[in-house]
């Protein structure tokens, strides 16, 4: 049992004949992905990549018994992709899409209240559980199984983590994404690997913009007694100037509280091993293991 | 994307926002017209840079007379403005901006931004405005109030309300504030915007209440459904560079150092700029080469921070994915020959193929340094830059 995407998921892909869509859902198959069918308005009833395509996601629940997607829809639309699989009440949406207007994304996240679909996203690299299943763009081939659990905000910083972890393995990957207003952050991902029985230890990568590190930092310090699990970090961002957005939207630092040194200070005072250079992060890893 | 001061009051006017009456000027003689349309004993004359903290650099003058306006027009087109917000080498003035001058009695802050925590928006007041709000966050942090609209929720006459008490507002200074900031907010949400600071709103000694000076930036991902926003921006204010690399898709931003990077993913390129500052050196910039790292995209890149005159060597990290690294291999060393690279590159790649791409580097006959990990390239570059 991993989180969020186990050997149960039944997965659809939300602009699933799109260009983005289509190789991904590939790759994503190739990795033995339960991949159960795809949608796209208007290409209902036929076949892509030897799946069936519908023109709703309640189409495709109620044909399929999906109960996760990943939406690969351009910015636009990409809202409302989500919030129609929020309605068919799919447990789980990575959505993939970067560049969907942060407006937009307040308007899900009021939909989204008292929801039971858990969104994860936007502007990530998505979720994979080494050996069972991937939603998303990340490399299945840097994956290994095995007991850590790693959240990035960013992708290919998450791919340096699987990388570095290759010799302990991945219980699951969540990249929650580079969006100021997003769906899972921090806090919840903690959780799910804290709850986990087959999660040992926790990588977490963050980077300088909001506070999401901070909360985090903070949820790690009310854990108590057997129900606490080690945690590496690494904050990227340190030589980032002020007012200056870094290629993710929500990578800029409007106060002191957003950089990256005051949220390895708060992960630090958490109790976590936080390592300077993302190279040192598997490392760190080990360390905080106590390996 | 950040506009001018005068930009943001040509757009909050639509919105039913109380502003002085001004105009914008490029040439000094076009102020000659401006000051008789608005014929008043006061004028503001207002330098317009995208950067904080222009008063005290002699970006905002008081003028007395029509001959004073045009004499401080002249004086303002073409300076060098340096603030503490723009880099050592400042700002050249290209814009200036001339509104009625009031006589203040009360001068408040205002601010409007997206709340990341709660996925609403926040809306920052202070009585103390005028000032440097960080100041009186720091020194009066009573005196600061935030207000929390929930995610894709209109603000709401109380919450006007209740912002304009804490402001100690009453009567028709009271109604005003009032029906300004329910526009402001109505402004920012109807146009995308990501800020909206206000600093000073004020109260005049008349009691009318109005915006006297105003920063707005808006949501680049929303700028293909808000066209008149989109238009304003003014390439002026960006280094050419940066312009370029927009063009081409590709994520830059020029910093102050002398090692040119280029990196796949947003994350990577901050951890480069990182490593690097932790070695003792310094990048010249960030750079995601967003999207895949195709060679031809890995190839544009390169020429563009090849054309950094700042760039002493440059350091290339590319975490290949699903790219075969022979391929990005072939491309930097066809764009190594077509600039005629003299300048240090160390490169590391990671991903499929790695061996036949270093291969490729290393019999290439350019100064190309191809590294097996992150720290020995940072270590490499430094080192080489510093030959």
């Amino acid at each position: 049992m991993a989180v969020l995407l186990t050997k149960e998921s039944k997965v659809i892909c939300q602009g699933f004949t799109g260009a983005q869509g289509t190789f991904h859902s590939e790759r994503a198959i190739a990795y033995h992905t339960n991949m159960v069918g795809g949608v796209t308005p208007e290409k209902g009833g036929t076949k892509h990549l030897d799946i069936p395509v519908f023109n709703t996601v309640a189409e495709a629940k109620k044909k399929t018994g999906c109960n996760a997607s990943g939406v690969f829809v351009p910015p636009p639309f990409a809202a409302d992709a989500i919030l129609e699989a929020v309605e068919a009440e799919l447990d789980l949406v990575v959505c993939i899409t970067d560049g969907i207007p942060t407006s937009d994304m307040q308007r899900v996240r009021r939909e989204m209240k008292g929801s039971k679909t858990r969104l994860v996203g936007p502007n990530c690299p998505g979720v994979l559980t080494p050996g069972v299943g991937k939603i998303g763009i990340i490399p299945g081939h840097i994956c290994k199984p095995g007991r850590i659990g790693v959240v990035s905000r960013s992708g290919t910083l998450s791919y340096e983590s699987a990388v570095q972890t290759a010799a302990l393995g991945q219980s699951t990957i969540i990249g929650i994404g580079g969006d100021p207003v997003n769906g899972t952050n921090f806090v919840d991902a903690l959780e799910l690997f804290l709850d986990d029985p087959e999660t040992d230890g926790i990588v977490l990568i963050g980077e300088i913009g909001g506070t999401a590190e901070v909360e985090g930092a903070d949820f790690i310090k009310s854990w108590s007694g057997k129900h606490k699990k080690p945690v590496a970090a690494f904050v990227a961002g340190s030589a980032a100037p002020k007012g200056r957005k870094l290629g993710h939207a929500g990578a800029i630092v409007n106060s002191g509280a957003e950089t990256a040194d005051a949220k390895k200070e708060a992960l630090k005072s958490a109790g976590v091993e936080v390592s300077d250079t993302i190279t040192r992060i598997g490392e760190a890893m080990k360390k905080a293991m106590g390996i | 994307m950040d506009i001018h001061e005068y930009q943001a009051k040509q757009l909050l006017v639509k919105f039913g926002v109380s502003i002085p009456p001004g105009e914008v000027v490029y040439q000094t003689h076009e102020a000659e017209n401006i000051v008789t349309w608005l014929n008043e004993d006061k004028i503001v004359v207002k330098a317009q840079v995208h950067a904080g903290g222009r008063g005290k650099s002699g970006g905002i003058k008081i003028c007395k007379n029509n001959d004073e306006v045009i004499k401080t027009v002249d004086e303002m087109i073409g300076m060098k403005i340096i603030t503490p917000q723009t880099s050592e080498n400042g700002k050249i003035v290209r814009r200036v901006y001339l509104e009625k001058g009031y006589d203040i009695a009360k001068e408040f802050y205002l601010c409007i931004t997206v709340d990341r925590e709660t996925g609403g928006n926040t809306i920052i007041s202070s009585r103390k405005g005028g000032v440097n709000i960080e100041e009186v966050a720091e020194k009066d942090p009573d005196e600061i109030h935030t207000m929390q609209i929930a995610p894709g929720s209109d603000l709401l006459t109380h919450h006007a309300r209740t912002i304009v008490y804490n402001l100690g507002l009453k009567g028709q200074e009271a109604k005003q504030a009032q029906k300004n900031i329910l526009a402001i907010y109505k402004a920012f949400t109807s146009l995308d915007a990501a800020l909206i600071e206000v600093n000073p709103f004020a109260v005049t000694n008349d009691g009318d209440v109005l915006v006297l000076d105003c920063k707005a930036s808006f949501d680049d991902n929303a700028l293909y459904r808000q066209r008149q926003v989109a238009e304003m921006k003014d390439e002026n204010e960006y280094d050419p560079l940066e312009l370029e690399a927009a063009r081409h898709d590709l994520n830059y931003v020029k910093l102050e150092g002398n090692i040119g990077l280029m990196v796949n993913g947003a994350g990577l390129s901050m951890a480069t700029m990182d490593i690097i500052k932790y070695y003792g050196g310094e990048a010249a910039n960030f750079m995601d080469v967003a999207g895949a790292a195709t060679p031809e995209r890995v190839a544009a890149a390169f020429k563009l921070i090849y054309k950094d005159k700042d760039v002493k060597g440059i350091l290339i990290n590319i975490f290949g994915g699903m790219m075969r690294c022979n391929d990005i291999a072939q491309g930097l060393v066809n764009a190594s020959k077509e600039v005629g690279l003299d300048k240090p590159l160390v490169v590391r790649l990671e991903g499929t193929n790695v061996e036949m791409g270093m291969d490729i580097l290393n019999n290439s006959g350019f100064p190309i340094k191809p590294v097996a990990t992150m720290e020995e390239a940072a270590q490499k570059v430094i080192e080489m830059v510093k030959e």
